[in-house]
């Protein structure tokens, strides 16, 4: 007898419903104590908002307190949406030259001889050995004006002045790239390894040649990949903080460095926690649309 | 189909014929993986429009042919040419030859339409064209309707034609075709057998198909390369390689068999005498080589050729010999004795059952008699 067999309805419950609880208890309860700030008004206390309501005594009295103005708020000031449309750019960006880096180093992972394959996923994921924090610092040291990269472009004779790179927008592309690249390699690997050999030899034994092979079989079969890889690194993008802090210039904005102006500088929670919502639905929304979009053409199909 | 083509067929016997053109040639092709010859120097002519099979245990290198014809594996001795053109150094693309792949290799992303088209699209064919090809090839296999269908959305047995008809729709000169049938039911397979056939004649194509069912290469080839170990044992029609096996190995694979060895011992006119292992003399009018005296040697007797009876035979001349029945196997269209004789071998006699009933049948544990004519066996010297 299988497990599935032995098991109660009751049981097979509450296997389903595990998930459910995790992301009540780590997502959507945050998630709600985030909301609920977000509704309330700024109060110079500790904590330095006034709660709107607690417990569920005069719940509804308390509903009609509820104050949507930390929303109107962001919405009439260009700051916040230029933080957002910035962010989501530099995410775009970030997102496309990583997928342009991160596909050629995937597809070689693929390709290599099966017994060095695991070697290859490890040398992917060493950087997390480090810690985030320091490898972020390591790229001052190389993009600085007297950093490792002038030093090395201008002993090679390409360059005679070195080159500003540190505390603009350029830096933090770069330090996103680099941060990120392992989860758009892993998911693109995962689909690139799993792609039949049968199927390039069937398109070249009809006549594709190899760069036919690449467009028409290799690419398509890898889009899930793609687009799998992709959100892993662009949801996380817009809303980073350190890279921006430590890597870009003060003209660098993004909505991830306005939040935290927001709660640590200005102490402004409740608009801090309108910004982070707001952030939530800009990311949740097309996501969701996106995906509703796909099923719905894979069940014409 | 083949039956009703007949005529034409018979006299279509190119390697028979000193000046026809080989149209493919294998000339001291050899494979090797590592120190392993996977298909080990051998030299094959294959003629145009002809339907060659490879024929052979897993294992023994029938695909690595068929790969390195179509460019997948480049040999590692010996020259391909095809037409008269050495293929060394033309990559698969480039080649006039399809293959339809033992897994089908379809393009899961495309559409059953598409899917045929591709082989088209690289060759930048006018669109109206391809559409029409398509149309054409989904009618020829008997897929209309299907055409909007992604491969996941096919049984097994659809996805075969669509595989078929891709590989055709380029009118390659050589149609390559890796155990095609062998996911297909027993039935399904049999009617497969003969459309191919007919796809052939229709077309006119050259076919080569690898298989290691022996009946399907009897079915659908001209001429059958039994091979074993890398190496091609032999070469001829399906009648020739049934009757005149070259080897123990290729009677043994194609039909069953029964064997007796034994050592060469003079006789009369055109026969050998066998001084068999089992105790007796047998005699045998067939076979290419006649091995020296003393030589050691085997005799091949299909078990439609064995009489079997209650009484000895009345005709002294024929080989015969006595043995108890140990098996019986009814099929139904005829059954199968497994007769054991007093050295304690095994003889296989097979009868047709042409009448309902019989009025002595032979039953389990009966003593019966094993007969058959001198020209019934063949006389194989390996
Ligand atoms: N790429 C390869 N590397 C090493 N050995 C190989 C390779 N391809 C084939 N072989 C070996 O060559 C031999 C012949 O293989 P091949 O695929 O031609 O067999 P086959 O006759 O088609 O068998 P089957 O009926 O099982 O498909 C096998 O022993 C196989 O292990
Ligand atoms: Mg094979």
């Amino acid at each position: 007898m299988s497990m599935a067999e032995t098991r109660t309805p009751l049981q097979r419950r509450i296997v389903t419903w595990i998930p459910y609880f995790w992301l009540l208890v780590f997502f959507l309860a945050p998630f709600l104590i985030v909301l609920k700030i977000s509704l309330s008004e700024t109060a110079i206390a500790m904590p330095p908002y006034r709660p709107v309501f607690d417990g569920l005594a005069g719940l509804w009295a308390k509903l009609a307190e509820l104050s949507g103005a930390n929303y109107e708020w962001i919405a009439g000031d260009p700051l916040y949406w230029h933080s957002y449309l910035s962010s989501l750019w530099i995410a775009a960006v970030s997102t496309l030259v990583t997928l342009l880096v991160g596909y050629p180093i995937a597809y070689g992972m693929a390709r290599a001889p099966a017994a060095w394959r695991p070697a290859l996923v490890m040398f992917v994921i060493l950087p997390f050995w480090t810690s985030f924090l320091i490898r972020v610092y390591a790229w001052i040291g190389i993009l600085k004006p007297e950093g490792l990269l002038n030093q090395f472009l201008l002993w090679t004779g390409l360059i005679d002045q070195p080159l500003f790179i540190m505390n603009t927008n350029t830096a933090v592309f770069i330090g996103i790239v680099y941060c990120y690249l392992p989860f758009m390699v892993l998911p693109l690997y995962a689909t690139l390894e799993k792609l039949d050999p049968a199927l390039l030899e069937a398109a070249a034994d009809l006549g594709a040649g190899a760069i036919a092979r690449f467009w028409q079989v290799t690419f398509p079969l890898s889009l899930p990949g793609v687009l799998a890889g992709s959100l892993l690194v662009f949801i996380p993008a817009v809303g980073e903080f350190v890279i921006p802090d430590l890597l870009g210039g003060s003209q660098t904005l993004m909505i991830g460095r306005t939040l935290w102006n927001e709660f640590f500088a200005n102490r402004d929670w409740p608009v801090a926690s309108a910004v982070a919502i707001v952030l939530l639905l800009v990311l949740v929304i097309p996501i969701v649309l996106f995906q509703n979009a796909q099923k719905r053409l894979g069940e014409e199909r | 189909m083949k039956h009703v083509l007949g005529a034409v067929r018979r006299s279509f016997q190119p390697w028979n014929d000193p000046g026809a053109k080989p149209f493919i040639e294998f000339r001291g092709v050899s494979k090797r993986f590592g120190s392993f010859a996977a298909v080990d120097g051998q030299t094959l002519t294959i003629y145009e429009r002809e339907f060659f099979a490879l024929l052979g245990p897993s294992g023994c290198g029938k695909t690595t042919l068929l790969r390195m014809l179509a460019g997948f594996e480049q040999p590692s001795e010996g020259t391909i040419l095809l037409e008269g053109r050495d293929l060394a150094g033309v990559p698969p693309h480039k080649r006039p030859v399809n293959m339809m792949f033992q897994s089908y290799a379809l393009f899961p992303h495309l559409t059953v339409e598409n899917n045929i088209a591709f082989g088209l699209k690289q060759d930048r064919l006018p669109r109206a064209e391809i559409r029409d090809r398509v149309a054409e090839m989904l009618r020829l296999v008997r897929l209309e309707g299907f055409g909007k269908r992604k491969p996941d959305q096919l049984s097994g047995g659809q996805r075969q034609p669509v595989a078929l008809a891709r590989a055709l729709a380029k009118r390659p000169k050589v149609l390559l075709l890796d155990e095609p049938l062998a996911a297909l039911d027993k039935k399904l397979r049999e009617e497969t057998q003969f459309e191919l056939i007919n796809l052939q004649e229709t077309l006119g194509l050259t076919f080569v198909i690898v298989t290691h069912d022996q009946e399907e290469a009897m079915t659908v080839a001209d001429r059958i390369a039994v091979m074993n170990h890398g190496r091609i044992v032999q070469i001829a029609t399906p009648a020739e390689i049934y009757e005149a096996p070259r080897t123990r190995y290729v009677a043994d694979f194609i039909g069953s068999v029964n064997i007796f060895g034994g050592t060469v011992e003079p006789a009369d006119g055109a026969a050998v005498a066998l001084a068999g292992e089992d105790g007796f003399a047998l005699r045998v009018a067939n076979g290419a080589q006649r091995p020296p005296q003393g030589a050691p040697a085997w005799i091949a007797i299909r078990p439609e050729k064995v009489r079997i009876s209650h009484e000895p035979p009345p005709d002294p001349a024929r080989n015969a010999v006595a043995g108890e029945v140990w098996d019986i196997a009814y099929l139904g269209d005829m059954s199968i004795y497994n007769v054991r004789l007093a050295s304690g071998k095994i003889v296989r006699a097979s009868l047709l059952n042409a009448f309902r009933t019989v009025e002595r049948p032979i039953s389990w544990e009966d003593k019966v008699w094993l007969s058959w004519a001198d020209d019934a066996g063949v006389l194989l010297a390996e």
